[in-house]
């Protein structure tokens, strides 16, 4: 069995929940992958030191430059013969074009799964996380999104696939890249950080957001937020972390003036350890945390950054 | 032009849900249901299209049990103007979902389809990108601006890092993010007026689809419970705790 994995990467690096994907992927049987990109040699030799990565697929061409989904699932489809399953991390990338490629070879797609048990089958979260559903798939080949805080990433060096070039297929051109505005961050992506911390509605208002910072910064950490806060305009819903949003699963999760809402639990309850602090005793998050502090989040933080500061 | 908006009925978003003892789903019976909240945000952008006159008319369909008529009602009182059920009483997956719409699709020549990113319930975040595929139509996923301009579609989604624009050629498909827009409530008139709007009901059958679920549901379980730690009394043994006792920082 040979399983194909569509990779995300930026500026000739891997992301890591694609290498997640990519230990998913092993569980499965040989691995080969996918880079697909305009001018992206970079890219593709950094997939080829993957651990556990048998063979590089590199489809270099301008139609591929902004992974939009039309031309990109038809480059998936055009690969699809050779393997069983095919694989993305659940990513904005993966989710735009996985169930466009699944729907092209009549197969249900798999999405988000947290657990692989056999070939065809695979356990995902449902219901925002309040239930977890093992599903076996009767389709011929699998197509599958990958929740990447369900699997340790593979390393990113060790490994030594040869790189080969496949032709770009031809797609309608229906849809076309404008811009993009990313958010501008010296600090590590949500999903990938060591150490996250969010507020919540608490918070207040956008600015007051600033008192994370040197906490994020001592801390070398990720600054998310709850539905509630991006719904109030607080931060943009790229931060968003929750059912609809991003799911996390760091060592270290920091909850600040976040009651605990279902939705929001759902995308950071597999963290390793989870602090809250919030100045209503009663609130949900305290049941999930394993260090609650009942206290007003304008005076803790503060002197928060000052512990570590100090420390 | 015609705007196609597919709302699906679930578990409404407040409700608790519970794994059934059996382990074969979670309990439905005698528990609120209501329109997925990101189909009604779909909803919520058709009528504005209507308002602007980009849109001549809204067909709200929905796909399953016949109770799936109350979420249709709930979209002809924000402002569709007519219903399609596709009745089943099947297990509806995405892929099966994708075809039912694509045979509406092909009848009524909509030149927008407006579906939510994901439903609530199954959290699969797969059917529009489907109807897509399907339609052989472009497609702007996790959308939260929408400019029609003649035969183009200017999407702006949410995509990890930040915002993206692109420009798709109509027809597409577009589906909703969470700030696309904030949905109205019906008012009490246009709820009486949405009860004589006509829902047409047809089968699977009868759109030639085979609805055979892919997917097998082998087991439901509760996800691994986690248990609620220790409260501290200040900020100083927090930071002490997560030092010596967790060790993470």
């Amino acid at each position: 069995m040979t399983v194909l994995v569509l990779l995300d990467h930026e500026a000739g690096v891997i992301k890591q929940p694609s290498r997640s994907a990519v230990a998913a992927a092993s569980k499965l049987g040989e691995v080969h992958v996918l880079v697909a990109g305009q001018g992206v040699q970079a890219a593709a030799a950094a997939a080829g030191k993957l651990p556990g990565v048998a063979k590089v697929l590199l489809a270099d061409d301008a139609a591929y430059a902004n992974a939009l989904a039309e031309p990109m699932s038809a480059l998936l489809v055009s690969l699809a013969s050779g393997y069983s399953h095919l694989l993305a991390a659940t990513t904005a990338v993966g989710k735009n074009i996985m169930p466009r490629v699944a729907a092209l070879l009549d197969s249900q797609p798999i999405s988000d799964i947290s657990g692989v048990v056999d070939a065809d089958t695979f356990v995902r979260p449902i219901y925002a996380g309040n239930a977890m559903a093992t599903v076996k798939s009767s389709d011929a080949k699998k197509v599958i999104t990958v929740r990447a805080a369900s699997f340790d990433p593979v390393a990113a060096e060790g490994g030594s696939a040869a790189v080969e070039a496949v032709a770009a297929v031809a797609s309608p051109a229906v849809s076309r890249f404008v811009s993009a505005e990313l958010s501008k961050s010296e600090r590590p992506e949500l999903t990938a950080a060591r150490v996250v911390i969010s507020g919540g509605r608490g918070m207040q208002n956008g600015d007051n957001f600033a008192l994370l910072d040197p906490i994020a910064d001592a801390l070398g950490a990720a600054v998310g937020a709850s539905r509630a806060a991006v719904d109030a305009g607080f931060v943009p819903n790229d931060y968003q972390v929750g059912q609809t949003g991003k799911i996390v699963a760091p060592e270290l999760y920091i909850a600040v003036g976040i009651s605990g809402a279902i939705q929001h639990l759902a995308g950071m309850k597999d963290s390793k350890v989870i602090v809250a602090i919030n100045k209503d005793e009663e609130a949900p998050i305290f049941s999930v945390a394993d260090y609650g502090l009942v206290a007003d989040l304008f005076s803790a933080l503060p002197e928060l950054a000052a512990e570590l500061k100090n420390a | 032009m015609k705007i196609l908006v597919p709302v699906k009925r679930v578990v409404d978003y407040n409700v608790k849900v519970r794994v059934k003892s059996d382990g074969t789903g979670v309990e439905t019976a005698g528990v609120k249901m209501s329109m997925n909240p990101f189909d009604e945000i779909g909803v919520e952008e058709a009528v504005r299209l209507k308002e602007k006159g980009v849109a001549t008319e809204i067909i709200a369909v929905s796909l399953g049990v016949a109770a799936c008529a109350e979420t249709i009602r709930t979209a002809l009182a924000m402002g569709a103007d007519r219903g399609i059920l596709v009745e089943s009483d099947a297990d509806l997956q995405p892929l099966a979902v994708a075809k039912l719409l694509k045979a509406i699709a092909d009848k009524e020549q909509p030149g927008l389809i407006i579906l939510g990113k994901q439903a609530i319930d199954d959290d699969m975040s797969a059917t529009g990108q489907m109807l897509a595929a399907l339609l052989g139509w472009s497609q702007g996923t996790f959308a939260s601006e929408l400019t029609v301009d003649g035969g183009n579609l200017t999407v702006k989604r949410e995509v990890d890092g930040g915002m993206e624009t692109i420009v798709l050629t109509l027809p597409s498909i577009v589906t909703t993010d969470l700030r696309l827009n904030e949905p109205r409530y019906a008012s009490l008139p246009n709820i009486m007026k949405a009860r004589k709007k006509p829902i047409e009901t047809v089968k699977p059958e009868e759109l030639g689809v085979d609805v055979t679920p892919r997917l097998t549901v082998v087991s439901v379980a509760e996800p691994p419970k986690r248990q609620a730690g220790v409260k501290v009394g200040s900020v100083a043994e927090l930071v002490a705790k997560l030092k010596t006792e967790a060790k993470v920082i």
